[in-house]
């Protein structure tokens, strides 16, 4: 079937990629942006990287010896931003260009130019970003949340920038997530259902309705922060009437979606992957869709669990508590999915496979410390502590950016036609899954012992766990550039991949060719009889 | 198995060089616009801001009007097929969605302070002493009593809604009739009465905007009710200052559609540049109702 697909290449409509650097810049093509997303985010990853190790680097030991505690501030600000806005999100929209149109036979995204404009307004965003290291009064210092009147009054000029940036990435996410959206309802190839589609689609289809739900409300959020600061408005200010906490109300209504923003599409990936590796079919296919959609439909009713030592009504503590602690019935349900998709399958561990395993088990680690701090007596406890940057990091590292490269040595092989170095590959998993627990478990520990997040400097009793946990995040880090020199290294050459790649894997991407031509699916493919049903 | 006979190809196009420069255009553009703001506060005379913002809105406009033109131009060059319209309609509704979230964020923010703020402000609730710091402070709404006045000035008074505003409804929900006049004159074919409508409504969307501009004048000049005079000014200015900037967007929309409607385009089966505007119009309309309720008739 795939060789009828292939012969239609002479077509005129069919180019094949110019050459040069101007092939980049004017490309409509979506494995062409694809891959500008995914080369983005990586060097964002780097970049959000080395601040976390200048974070890590200065609490090495107990006492102020490498940077001041300005500087530090910049750097956990920068990095959080950098992380969530610059490496996570592009990324997924990065394996969203590449992989949505192919899985759902479709010949490209849905808008070819919009898709172009959406990618490119970030180089120019995070150049603005970054610039504000090098303005009068330093980079934004008041921590990735931006809370009023920290990030109003008592802010750095360069506030303003940073508030435009964040527009720009808005605008950007809100383009991107519209071009899924429309791709996904309106470019499968005939006879594809909604229910017969991956569920790597199925929660980019989710994800792109919440972007497209909470970006806007980001904005404005970020553009009340504006007219407070420069025309003098109230809204972050009692003095006139309003209240810093409504900041963190509108903040966290767009901010916790955001945080499944960054999960979901990694539950399609190792969705994928987990089935391929462990020879069987996804185990509760529609169960998955089910919680996927119950998971994004309570993001919106449980924001004020970041909140609740702010100061809220008792009714309003207990309502997000329980809330909240609802999300942990679909998430459950998936995390069950997983293991019983592998239950009794016929396993092999390739790399993609062990970043999918770890992914489901330092997730799990991660989501089971949320629920601790979801209960609200316990949260007075944990609150900005270490506890809740373990927590996150759990969900985030090992999560969502396992997740990634899971999806990333899952697909290479189709992306360039060649296998990765396996041996190197499993390397890499490993260092990253011994550097990622030496990092982040200790700070459970430190959390809980009460150190404060987001200082430079702490009491002496925190010493040890902090070294270990500042050890931990050199092995990771520089472990990810093991990470750029196999992906260098699979995109030069290596053995050949074979048009299905991995043994019995499924979906419209595998009927392909290895690498995947420039067009594909320009008249959508004849489905396989209910392949995914 | 598929009938590749019946299939109509989508189009993608090869290349294109009008997102780079978007892209430039809204960086400088913003980039700009940081300038402006940051040299006004700390009370500069520099003119980088502006320059490069008036730089910016013209790479952007430009690069717009050749990005429509070129979707027009390929429109009738029938390379589009039914599936692409398609994608336009989900693509402008999902972006209409987005622009009520925005609106969303703030009708949020005037609840919550409406509801909850003020009265917090002035001790309620089991808030512990919260009145303590401002103990002339008695809650109340429209707030008039700023807690703190020295910060914020005092405004004398709130634009009644049953005036302008109420005038302002009237011509909005009249120029929803009016562009859905203007709809079924383009599936019956009638040029002119499309033109006719087309220009009624513009012209009711630019006296709503004239009348707004008025009533901002009133409350600066005779109210004292500013961007400055607390939470009151500042939801007041926010929520009426968006919607009356989403307006004049449609205006500009609509004014573009009466110039293709001039140039003999749209027909029953091919019109969704002027379905997308008469549907951002109807959006622009909700929201007034909305704005009318919540803020003019509520606020006073």
């Amino acid at each position: 079937m795939s060789a009828v697909i292939e012969s239609h290449h002479d077509d005129d409509h069919h180019h094949g990629p110019d050459k040069g650097l101007m092939r980049w810049v004017l490309t409509t093509n979506h494995k062409d942006i694809g891959t500008l997303y995914l080369w983005f985010s990586f060097s964002m990853f780097l970049i959000g990287g080395c601040m976390a190790l200048v974070i890590r680097a200065e609490l090495f030991q107990p006492g102020l010896q490498l940077v001041v505690p300005e500087f530090f501030n910049q750097m956990t600000t920068m990095h959080g931003l950098i992380m969530v806005f610059g490496a996570v999100m592009p990324a997924f929209v990065g394996l969203a260009n590449w992989l949505v149109p192919m899985m759902i036979g479709a010949p490209d995204m849905a808008l070819p130019r919009m898709n172009n404009y959406s990618f490119w307004i970030l180089p120019f965003a995070f150049a603005m970003l970054l610039s504000t290291l090098f303005m009068e009064g330093g980079a934004p210092n008041f921590g990735w949340t931006f809370y009023a009147p920290l990030s109003t009054e008592y802010a750095p000029p360069s506030v303003t920038f940073f508030i435009f940036a964040v527009h720009l990435m808005g605008i950007s996410s809100i383009m991107g997530s519209i071009n899924v959206v429309v791709t996904i309802l309106n470019l499968r190839a005939p006879g594809m259902r909604l229910m017969d589609m991956p569920l790597f689609v199925w929660t980019w289809l989710i994800t792109a309705y919440l972007l497209i739900a909470v970006m806007p409300v980001l904005a404005g959020v970020v553009t009340m922060m504006l007219m407070d600061i420069h025309f003098g408005t109230a809204f972050f200010n009692a003095g006139g009437g309003g209240d810093p906490v409504l900041f963190q109300h509108v903040f966290w209504f767009f901010g916790h979606p955001e945080v499944y923003i960054m999960i979901l599409p990694a539950f399609g990936v190792v969705s994928a992957i987990i089935p391929t590796f462990a020879r069987k079919k996804l185990f509760g296919y529609d169960s998955m869709v089910y919680a996927t959609a119950s998971i994004a439909f309570l993001s919106f009713i449980v924001w004020a669990h970041h909140m609740f030592t702010v100061g809220m009504p008792i009714a309003g503590e207990l309502y997000f508590m329980y809330a909240t602690m609802l999300i942990a019935v679909p998430t459950g349900v998936k995390v069950f999915n997983w293991v019983a998709t592998m239950w009794q399958g016929s396993m092999t561990f390739e790399t993609p496979m062990l970043f999918a395993i770890a992914f489901v088990i330092l997730f799990t680690i991660g989501g089971l410390s949320g629920l601790m701090l979801a209960i609200v007596p316990a949260d007075f406890q944990y609150h900005d502590t270490y506890f809740v940057v373990a927590h996150f990091h759990y969900v985030l590292v090992p999560g969502s950016i396992f997740s990634i490269m899971a999806a990333a040595y899952y697909w290479l092989p189709k992306w360039t036609g060649n296998m990765y170095d396996e041996t190197l590959g499993k390397t890499h998993f490993w260092l990253s899954f011994v550097g990622v627990n030496v990092t982040f478990f200790p700070q459970h520990f430190i959390g809980l012992a009460g150190m404060p997040r987001r200082y430079p400097d702490y009491a002496l009793q925190f010493a040890d766990w902090n070294m270990v946990s500042s050890v931990g995040a050199f092995i990771f880090g520089f472990s990810q550039l093991l990470f750029l020199f196999i992906v260098i290294k699979c995109v030069m050459g290596g053995k050949k991949a074979t048009d299905e790649v991995w043994d019995g894997a499924e979906g419209l991407e595998w009927t392909i060719a290895s690498p995947a031509p420039y067009h594909t699916f320009s008249t959508p493919p004849a489905l396989p009889e209910r392949a995914m049903a | 198995m598929s009938s590749e006979s019946t299939y109509e190809s989508y189009y993608v196009p090869h290349n294109s060089a009008l997102p780079i420069f978007a892209s430039l255009g809204i960086f400088l553009t913003v980039y700009g616009g940081g300038n402006i703001l940051n040299e006004m506060s700390a009370g500069s005379d520099s003119n980088f801001g502006t320059t490069v913002f008036a730089i910016g809105g013209l790479v952007m406009a430009t690069t717009l009007f050749f990005w429509f033109s070129k979707v027009i131009e390929e429109n009738h060059a029938k390379m589009y097929s039914q599936q692409l319209n398609k994608s336009f309609v989900w693509g402008m509704s999902w972006f209409i969605f987005s622009e009520v979230m925005f609106f969303a964020a703030f009708f949020g923010a005037l609840f919550y302070v409406r509801f909850w703020v003020v009265d917090w402000i002035g001790g309620e609730g089991e808030r512990g002493p919260s009145n303590m710091l401002w103990p002339d402070y008695v809650p109340q709404w429209p707030l008039l009593n700023n807690p703190n006045p020295e910060a914020f000035s005092t405004p004398q008074g709130v634009i009644p809604a049953w005036g302008l505003p109420l005038v302002n409804t009237i011509l909005l929900v009249t120029s929803s009739f009016t562009v859905t006049f203007a709809h079924h004159a383009i599936n019956e074919g009638e040029r002119k009465k499309i033109i006719g409508w087309l220009v009624v409504t513009i012209a009711l969307g630019v006296a709503f905007l004239f009348c707004q501009a008025f009533e901002y004048y009133e409350a600066y000049a005779h109210l004292g009710l500013t961007l400055n005079s607390g939470i009151f000014g500042s939801t007041f200015f926010m929520l009426t200052g968006f919607h009356g900037a989403h307006v004049t967007i449609g205006t500009i929309m609509l004014i573009v559609m009466l110039g293709r409607a001039m140039k003999g385009h749209f027909t029953k089966t091919d019109c969704f540049g002027f379905e997308a505007a008469a549907w951002y119009w109807h959006f622009v309309d909700v929201v007034w109702l909305l704005l009318f309720v919540l803020v003019y008739v509520m606020g006073t």
